[in-house]
């Protein structure tokens, strides 16, 4: 060991390191925090049609006008959804109207998964290709829409609901929409 | 009129810091002495003004004078003395005054002690140093003015936070800033040297003792703020990973890892580079510290979204000096060569660990810190990084560094015989883990492998520390005051283990509903709640529960906790009571009144907690021996004699 001169790359190594932390802090701060929630919340269900996983027929927009409904986005290849399914079905035994959204999945998988840890949902809309997903603005799986009886998006929830504090403000919204 | 002045001397401070920064700068691009000496009366005349702007400040909170916008915020008529001067550092405006001031100090500090320096490395340290005054006081006078007037002036103030009303929260932001700040002697030093473009041991060399005092301020700041939460807060917690901790904690641990590498390229000439980027990092993550903490991000990121002006201002601050820094290290480090050689086992692969480990901890810290922020800042939502991970994190960097600690200070420079040192080394080694692990045995009969762990690390750092300390007696080896210090901020390392292990394990807490008459005992202690009464302070007032502490049939103590309502905005404080002994504390803090004359209240038993900030005493002492060893002042003389011809490398068998 000695004789060590440093390369070019090790000499502009901090300064790279440090220019992406700085770009990376800049992006954030200019971003609005407060209007970073979805901006679909407000505003109707986007229209869709698609099949049904275990059923022959299909599910549309309009079957989720009339009731507060949960959209679940979930694919069996997701970790979290695995980790927030025990969620999804205390709130399913608790009578609330739960639709997965079955998103890139193979139908196989899916129902595999579905009969290995219990089908919690009223009815599974299969966006195979994920086109469906890309209107409702869906970064990944899981995520949870609250639609009111008016068909509107009153909540969103990005990531597993298993997670107290995110459970806790889908509660809330839910509470103001039944009474 | 004064606070005008004040305002007035602000401004000149800051037209004489342009000067400072430019001009000293020019002169030793042209090796034009006239323009070279300016430097240093720059330097005095700035500190000067700098001083005078905060003595107008510190006057505008004796005199109570609530035309004064920040003056009126942060204190009132009833506020003790004590707490107006200490509410000059209060909030955000008034600490920048305080970080300048001590920017200056630091600055004038180095003008006057290292007169033996060349006097071109000495213009461009200044030099460095006043681009960074320059930097606070613009943003001082541009976004945060705290001479700020106020019309109508009130006829009475608001008043200075209560939390911040403790004899520890006094001392403890200027013993942090003085910490902080010190490091900007080392990181303007490493960049004088970048700009000299001769990156050699000697930079090292004069940088060392101001780093050491710098690390010796934060460590004792640091330990103040964790007495403070300890004493005030009521949690009865000496460390909550708390951002604005992490914030102090972060620039510590680079800090010590720079103090540790500094050595190495003193002695050996080795890891030159790195050095000099572990200066700048140290004195990046202070400025980062202090931003941070005062600009409002940490509670929320909206907090720039409400005062852009500063955001924006820090933002570039940073992109600057950082920036700048890194910029000049990428551009000057191409010819810096390391040429001391040594084998793996060796002095300097052992301080070379010591990096790793302690930057390792300081990347888990500030991921740790930083991630929230960001995932808030992109809105992906709120989370917070807790407890479990950063305790998981540094149990795992507690072990190797511990290991290290035991082996490191005995191995020689260049390469040592492994054999030489395992011999005793094992026989330590085998000692502390059965001494250690037997422990928890003698205290409560019960095999727990994690506190054995503890305390055999302890037991090790300190045999080993020790045992060499009396072989170089023994061989009637000089003992210097650097080596010394070494030892004893070595051994405050093994005190911190043993409180941190101790309390960690046997505390116990527990919350109550008292009546009055009724007891609880808790580790032989017993509780015995008399009663509350109101009680009156200067700008408070308090109910204050009276609890008579037995133990074995005798009477030990009274503890009287506090719950204050502060005059001014009504704001509620736990003031928690505590009976100090060295091994063992009692805790009680009062909570809320119950229904039937019943009170919450929370007690505790803390054994040896007080190892923990004795151990922080033992490292802040050790750095000062070090510093005060007079081989820094016989050699700067020495040196001194030629500083005009390189200094030779140390090559070792190269």
């Amino acid at each position: 060991m000695g004789n060590v001169q440093p390369t070019l790359l090790r000499r502009f190594m901090p300064l790279i390191i440090f220019s992406v932390l700085v770009i990376f802090l800049a992006v954030g701060l200019t971003l609005n925090p407060r209007e970073v929630p979805s901006p679909l919340i407000g505003k109707p269900a986007p229209e869709f049609e698609l099949p049904l996983l275990l059923q022959e027929g299909s599910f549309s927009n309009k079957d989720l006008i009339g009731h507060v409904t949960l959209v679940n986005v979930w694919a069996s290849w997701c970790f979290a959804c695995r980790q927030e399914h025990e969620t999804i079905k205390y709130l399913s035994r608790q009578g609330v109207r739960i639709i997965g959204l079955n998103y890139k999945d193979e139908a196989s998988d899916a129902k595999q998964w579905l009969a290995k840890l219990g089908n919690p949902y009223q009815a599974i809309a299969a966006d195979r290709d994920g086109r469906i997903a890309i209107d409702w603005g869906v970064y990944g799986a899981p995520e949870t829409f609250l639609i009111d009886q008016q068909g509107i998006i009153r909540h969103k929830v990005i990531g597993p609901l298993s997670d107290q504090a995110k459970f806790d403000a889908l509660m809330t919204v839910m509470e103001t929409l039944n009474k | 009129m004064i606070p005008e002045l004040g305002h007035f001397a602000l401004i000149i401070a800051f037209a004489i810091s342009i000067v400072q920064s430019i001009v000293p700068l020019i002169g030793a691009a042209k090796n034009d002495s006239a323009l070279i000496s300016m430097a240093r009366p720059a330097a005095l005349t700035q500190f000067l003004f700098v001083g005078l702007a905060y003595a107008a400040l510190t006057q505008a909170f004796i005199v109570h004078d609530f035309s004064v916008l920040y003056v009126s915020r942060h204190s009132n008529l009833v506020q003790p003395l004590m707490y107006r001067i200490s509410g000059v550092w209060g909030s955000h405006e008034g600490s920048l005054l305080l970080w300048s001031l001590i920017l200056s100090l630091w600055t004038i500090a180095v003008a006057i002690y290292s007169r033996n320096l060349p006097e071109i490395l000495m213009a461009r340290v200044l030099a460095v140093m006043a681009m960074i005054s320059t930097g606070f006081l613009a943003f001082m006078l541009f976004t945060s003015n705290p001479f700020e007037r106020i019309f109508p002036a009130p006829l009475d103030g608001s008043e200075l936070n209560p939390l911040l009303q403790d004899p520890g929260l006094i001392i403890h932001p200027p013993m942090l800033y003085m910490g902080y700040v010190g490091f900007s002697v080392a990181f303007a030093f490493a960049v004088a040297a970048l700009l000299g473009g001769k990156l050699d041991a000697t930079w090292a060399r004069w940088s060392r003792p101001w780093t050491t005092i710098a690390w010796s301020f934060l460590t004792f700041g640091i330990a103040l703020g964790s007495w403070w939460a300890y004493n005030e807060l009521g949690w009865g917690g000496w460390w909550f990973w708390d951002p604005v901790e992490n914030a102090s904690f972060m620039p510590w641990l680079v800090g010590t890892a720079l103090i540790h590498s500094l050595a190495s390229t003193e002695k050996r000439g080795v890891f030159k580079s790195w050095t000099v980027l572990l200066a700048i990092l140290a004195f990046s993550l202070s400025l980062l510290g202090t931003f941070i903490v005062r600009s409002g991000v940490l509670v929320s990121v909206h907090a720039f979204a409400t005062d852009p002006a500063r955001g924006v201002f820090i933002l570039a601050f940073l992109v600057v000096v950082i920036g700048g820094s890194l910029g000049l290290y990428a551009w000057r480090s191409a010819t810096v060569v390391s040429y001391g050689r040594f084998t793996w086992f060796s002095k300097e692969t052992a301080l070379l660990l010591n990096n790793i480990i302690f930057l390792t901890a300081a990347t888990a810290v500030f991921v740790g810190t930083m991630y929230p922020l960001v995932v808030d800042a992109f809105g992906i939502g709120k989370i917070s990084v807790g407890r479990p991970y950063f305790d998981t994190m540094f149990s795992f960097v507690a072990i190797p560094l511990l290991i290290l600690l035991g082996v490191g200070p005995a191995v020689r420079w260049k390469g040592d015989n492994v054999a030489r040192i395992a011999k005793v080394s094992i026989f330590f080694f085998i000692i502390s883990l059965v001494i250690g692990l037997l422990l928890p045995f003698l205290i409560e009969d019960k095999l727990n492998v994690a506190t054995g762990l503890g305390f055999a690390g302890a037991l090790w750092v300190a045999l080993t520390t020790l045992k060499e300390l009396f072989e170089r007696i023994s061989k009637k080896l000089k003992l210097s005051l650097s080596y010394i210090g070494m030892v004893v901020a070595h051994l405050g390392i093994a005190v911190f283990v043993v409180g941190v292990t101790t309390t960690v394990t046997y505390s116990e807490e527990k919350d109550l509903r008292m009546v009055p008459g009724s007891s609880y005992n808790i580790s032989g202690y017993e509780f015995r709640f008399q009663g509350v009464r109101k009680v009156n302070g200067p700008n408070y007032i308090a109910d204050e529960a009276v609890i008579e502490v037995w133990r074995g049939g005798e009477k030990s103590g009274d503890l009287l906790p506090q719950k204050r309502i502060y005059s001014g905005k009504g704001n509620p404080m736990t003031d928690a009571s505590i009976d100090k002994t060295l091994f063992r504390d009692l805790y009680a803090a009062l909570g809320e009144e119950l229904e039937g004359g019943a009170w919450s209240m929370r007690v505790y038993y803390k054994p040896m907690i007080r190892w923990i900030w004795l151990g922080t005493l033992f490292m802040t002492f050790g750095g000062l021996l070090a510093v005060s060893d007079k081989r820094y002042r016989q050699k700067a003389k020495r040196k001194s004699a030629r500083s005009l011809e390189p200094v030779s490398e140390a090559t070792g068998n190269a």
